[in-house]
Order: structure tokens, then sequence, then C-alpha cells
């Protein structure tokens, strides 16, 4: 057996055992941090198919950034696995039928190689040629627009954000560090020359 | 006689030898680091000492030389003790989780022209992932301990943290756009020429003065990255004890320290290959090498140390202020006049 495909299996079970441990964890953090492995994993996989601006990219911006918020979140949340569990029994038929939806969805785009429906066959870079360049140049010359279409689509859900968590100007005081750096010790003290008092 | 030292080494290790080799580049570049944590400590402790008008350690060895390793035996002996309450495994993998990224980026840190562990196309990228991860260790220090002042230092780490990347991020995409180029040894080597590199005076050609607010931003954020004083509230002894790590003992701690310290000389030497000229010597008439590179670090570790001893703690609304509402919106606009720069007929990066 060849080097690469020993990495493949041993990121691939890690993968796999993470992504399990995500929904089985009862703890709600241990579920997240299961989830941080299967993104790591996730990135050694595609590393292997030479895609390294995405392994990069998703350890950057999916376990760097949005895991930690996620954790923050989690962290402070007071969850309740008995409670969640209550409506199981309710929500199985849909869950289930979802599910099964996805298995066959899956199936169809994995099993198209053996089915001979498409040729899946992943393009080997040329050594020397920086996949990072590459990408860019692609990302700006022939699909420009859906890129920057991608990039207008989040700038309205970043401001989305920001307009429904603001919930007005605070009314509480606040202090404000601007004025705070400029203030000089003559605006706060004053200073007074008090004759001694005579004792007798 | 090296080739055939090489050919008889290569034949005891057979077709092991690559992994082999890589271990050993791999020793020597953490062992020296390793060491250079230990010393720093030292020479932090004088540093600050003189600034205070002390002395600093000068009890063990010569001048209090032998220190650090005293300081590390100590510590190494000590008891792990796991609070009641906590999650044991958690709690045991964080100090894991604080090391292993303050060790593993510096597997692409070239030291000299073609010198380092990994030579790969992306490696600014690598370096930007992998030390985006450092928070985990701290954030979950935090939560496993159990304890309210650990948890409230996590809380605080992660969001400072996940603030001063983003400037970060944007001082180096600045960065990478002059030196079009993401490989560390391409980016030096960009700054190597240009008018004042002409005359004689590499230092002036140096990402360090086109990219001035960039450096100054870079810089501070990395102070702020490594929770270093006066971004150090993720600590505030005055405050919540120790933040993190109020709940570790002994190597538990130390390894903790060993991150914060490895993170210190990381975030040195990438402004030093960044913005400072990596290895390339200061004047045309003196050769480069790993010596300038050592000297740049050493001098920004100085710095870290300078503002540690000099500066007062931020309060934590001040530093959400810096990050967010300075140093942002410095690095955007100084990405965007880059950029028409670049694109002017004034342009001095071709």
């Amino acid at each position: 057996m060849e080097f690469k495909t020993v990495v493949f299996y041993f990121l691939s079970a890690i993968l796999v055992y993470a992504a399990l441990r995500v929904i089985t964890a009862r703890n709600p953090v241990h579920a997240a941090l299961h989830l941080v492995l299967s993104f790591f994993s996730a990135g050694g996989v595609w590393a292997l198919l030479q895609a390294e601006f995405l392994a990069i990219s998703i350890v950057l911006v999916y376990v760097g950034a949005v895991m930690v918020l996620f954790l923050f979140v989690v962290m402070m949340l007071d969850i309740n696995i008995d409670r969640i569990r209550e409506g199981f029994w309710n929500y199985l038929p849909l869950g289930a039928v979802v599910g099964l939806l996805m298995v066959v969805e899956m199936g169809a785009i994995l099993g198209s190689q053996y089915l001979g429906a498409a040729e899946a066959q992943v393009p080997q870079t040329a050594a020397g040629v920086s996949n990072v360049k590459e990408l860019g140049r692609l990302l700006f010359t022939e699909y420009v627009y859906p890129f920057e279409l991608a990039s207008v689509i989040l700038l309205v859900a970043l401001i989305a954000a920001i307009v429904l968590t603001h919930r007005g100007a605070k009314k509480t005081k606040y202090t404000d560090p601007a004025k705070q750096v400029f203030v000089k010790a003559a605006d706060r003290i004053r200073v007074l020359q008090m004759p001694a008092e005579k004792q007798d | 006689m090296m080739d055939m030292l090489q050919q008889f080494i290569q034949g005891v290790f057979g077709p092991a030898w690559p992994v082999v080799w890589n271990l050993l580049k791999i020793v020597a570049v953490v062992a020296p680091l390793l060491l250079g944590v230990a010393y720093l400590t030292y020479f932090e402790r004088k540093v600050i000492a003189y600034m205070h008008v002390r002395i600093g350690p000068n009890r063990v060895g010569p001048l209090g030389l032998i220190q650090p390793i005293a300081d590390g035996l100590k510590l190494l002996l000590k008891e792990i003790i796991v609070p009641s309450g906590a999650d044991k495994w958690v709690y045991l993998i964080a100090p894991g989780l604080a090391i292993a990224p303050a060790l593993a980026a510096w597997a692409v840190v070239p030291f000299a022209d073609g010198l380092g562990v990994a030579n790969i196309d992306a490696s600014l990228l690598y370096i930007m992932a992998i030390a985006s991860m450092g928070v985990y260790g701290i954030i979950l220090a935090g939560w496993a301990s159990n304890s309210k002042y650990a948890f409230l230092g996590a809380m605080r780490s992660a969001a400072q943290m996940v603030s001063y990347e983003i400037s970060m991020g944007f001082a180096l995409v600045t960065v990478l756009m002059v030196s079009n180029s993401l490989n560390l040894t391409e980016i030096v080597r960009a700054q190597d020429h240009g008018i004042f590199a002409g005359m004689g005076l590499t230092f002036l050609s140096w990402n360090w003065l086109p990219l001035l607010p960039m450096f100054i931003v870079y810089l501070v954020s990395g102070v702020a990255e490594t929770n270093r004083a006066p971004f150090d509230v993720v600590e505030g002894e005055s405050e919540i004890v120790a933040g993190h790590m109020v709940e570790y003992s002994g190597m538990a701690f130390a390894l903790f320290f060993l991150a914060e310290y490895a993170n210190m000389i990381l975030i040195a030497a990438l402004t030093s290959l960044l913005f400072l000229g990596g290895w390339l010597s200061p004047v045309g008439f003196l050769p480069d090498g790993f010596f300038w590179l050592a000297a740049k670090m050493s001098f920004v570790l100085f710095l870290f140390l300078w503002f540690r001893a000099t500066f007062p703690r931020y309060r934590f609304d001040q530093i959400m202020r810096l990050g967010w509402k300075v140093f942002i919106p410095v690095s955007l606009v100084w990405f965007t006049v880059v950029g028409v720069w670049m694109m002017s007929p004034l342009n001095i990066w071709k």
C-alpha cells in the first residue's frame, strides 16, 4: 500500500470517528471540540488532494475563527440534554426522511464514479505551480462576477446581523475613552494654598 | 569526506532516511527554541530589573545564568493537581493544545536563504492558520478548570485574540501584496532590491518603511496576540489572579509558559522576516546571514520586554476599542493606499 493511502485512511478514520462523536457526545463542549477535530482532519484530506489553499483556509476560517466563537457561545449556554431529547421519537420520522435523502444524494455523487456517470478525475497540478496563485487568477478572471456577488451577499449578511442585534442607542451612562485620554490633571484637580492654622 | 559520511548514514537507515532526516531537522529547530525560551525568561527578568534599578536574578550560577534551568527543574518536580469538578481530559489536553501550534508554526520559518525545516508555497497562510489555533489551549484550559477566574480569563482571551487576528491578517495581506508571494523566503528576497538598496542602504528598502502603519499595527497586534503586557488582561494578576492558568501547576503550567514565550519568539521572527528584511544585512557592504535575523529578533523581543516594563495594563474596553476602532480602519485605509500605489506609475515594488 502506498504511503499516501495509509495517511488517507488514517485521516478518514479520525474524521469519521470525530463526526460520529459530534452527534453522540453528551457534553456540548465535547461535541464542539470533536467538530474542530473533524474540520482539521478534513483539512488534512484536502491537503492530500493537493488543494493546499482549501486545506489551510478550512483551518484558518473554521477552526481558527468560527469554532472559537462557537465554543465561546456553547460554553456559556446551560444546555439540559434530557429536555432536548424529550421529543426524540416525535421528530424521528422527519429526521429519518431528511437523513435518507442526504444519503441518497451523497450516494448519487460518490457512486457516480462507479456507475460511469461522471469522470471524477482529480486534476494533478504540475509541480512548481502555486495552488494559491492559480486559484486567485481563476477567481478574478473566469469567476469574477460570481465571486463579487458572493462578497456582496456576505456584506449584506454582515450588515443585517448588526442591524438585527443592534437595539438602538445605549441608555446607560458610559465612558468615552477618547475624552479620558485627553484629560489633563489640571481639569480634575485643583491645588489650593491653605495657610497653616495657629495652634494654641 | 562528507559525501562518504552521508552515504554511510543513508546506508544505515535505508528507506527510513527521509523520516530520520526530517526528525533531525525538527530537533535542530525545537531544541534551540526551547533553550531560547528558557533564556528569554532570564533576559526578561534582567531587563525589567535594570529598568527598575534592581539587579534581577543573580544567585544561581554566575550572574544568575543557571536560574532558568533551576526554574524548569523546580516546575518539573511539582505535582500536577486536577481540581475536583474539572473536565479531566480537556483539562490535561489544554496545555498541549497551547504549545503544539506555538512549535508547529516554526516548520515553515526560514532562518537564512533556503535554511529551514520546510519551504512551502503558502507558508504565510500556514503560519496564520496554525497561529489561530493557539487560542484553543487558553479557552479550553479556562473552561475545563471549572473555576470562575479561569473562565473569565478564557472569555477575555477568546474575544481579544479574535479581534486582533483581523488587523494582523490585514497587515499580512498588505505584505503579501507588495511581495507578490505567500512564501516567506520570497517575501524576504523581495526586500533586497529597490531605490535605497541600489544606493547600498538596504535597510531603507525593507517593508517597514513603505508599510510603516502596517508595521506598527502588526507589532502591537503581535503583543496583543501573545497576551503580553500591556494586553495581559487574560492573566491580569490583580483582577482575575492568573486567568486561565489559575488551577494549573507543575509541568502543565510550564507548558502554558513555554507556549507564551515560544509565541513571542515566533512573532519576533515573523516581524523580522516580513518587515525588517529577515537575514538581509542592513547595508550593502556586509554579508547577509542568520546573524542578522537573530539580531533583529532579539531587538523585537527587547521591545516586548520594554513594553512590559513601561506601560500599565489596558482596560478591557480600551483593548477592544484599539483593536476594532483604530487598528482595523487604519489597516483598511493603508491596504487601499498600497493597492492604489501599486497600480500607479509610482509603484516601487516592481
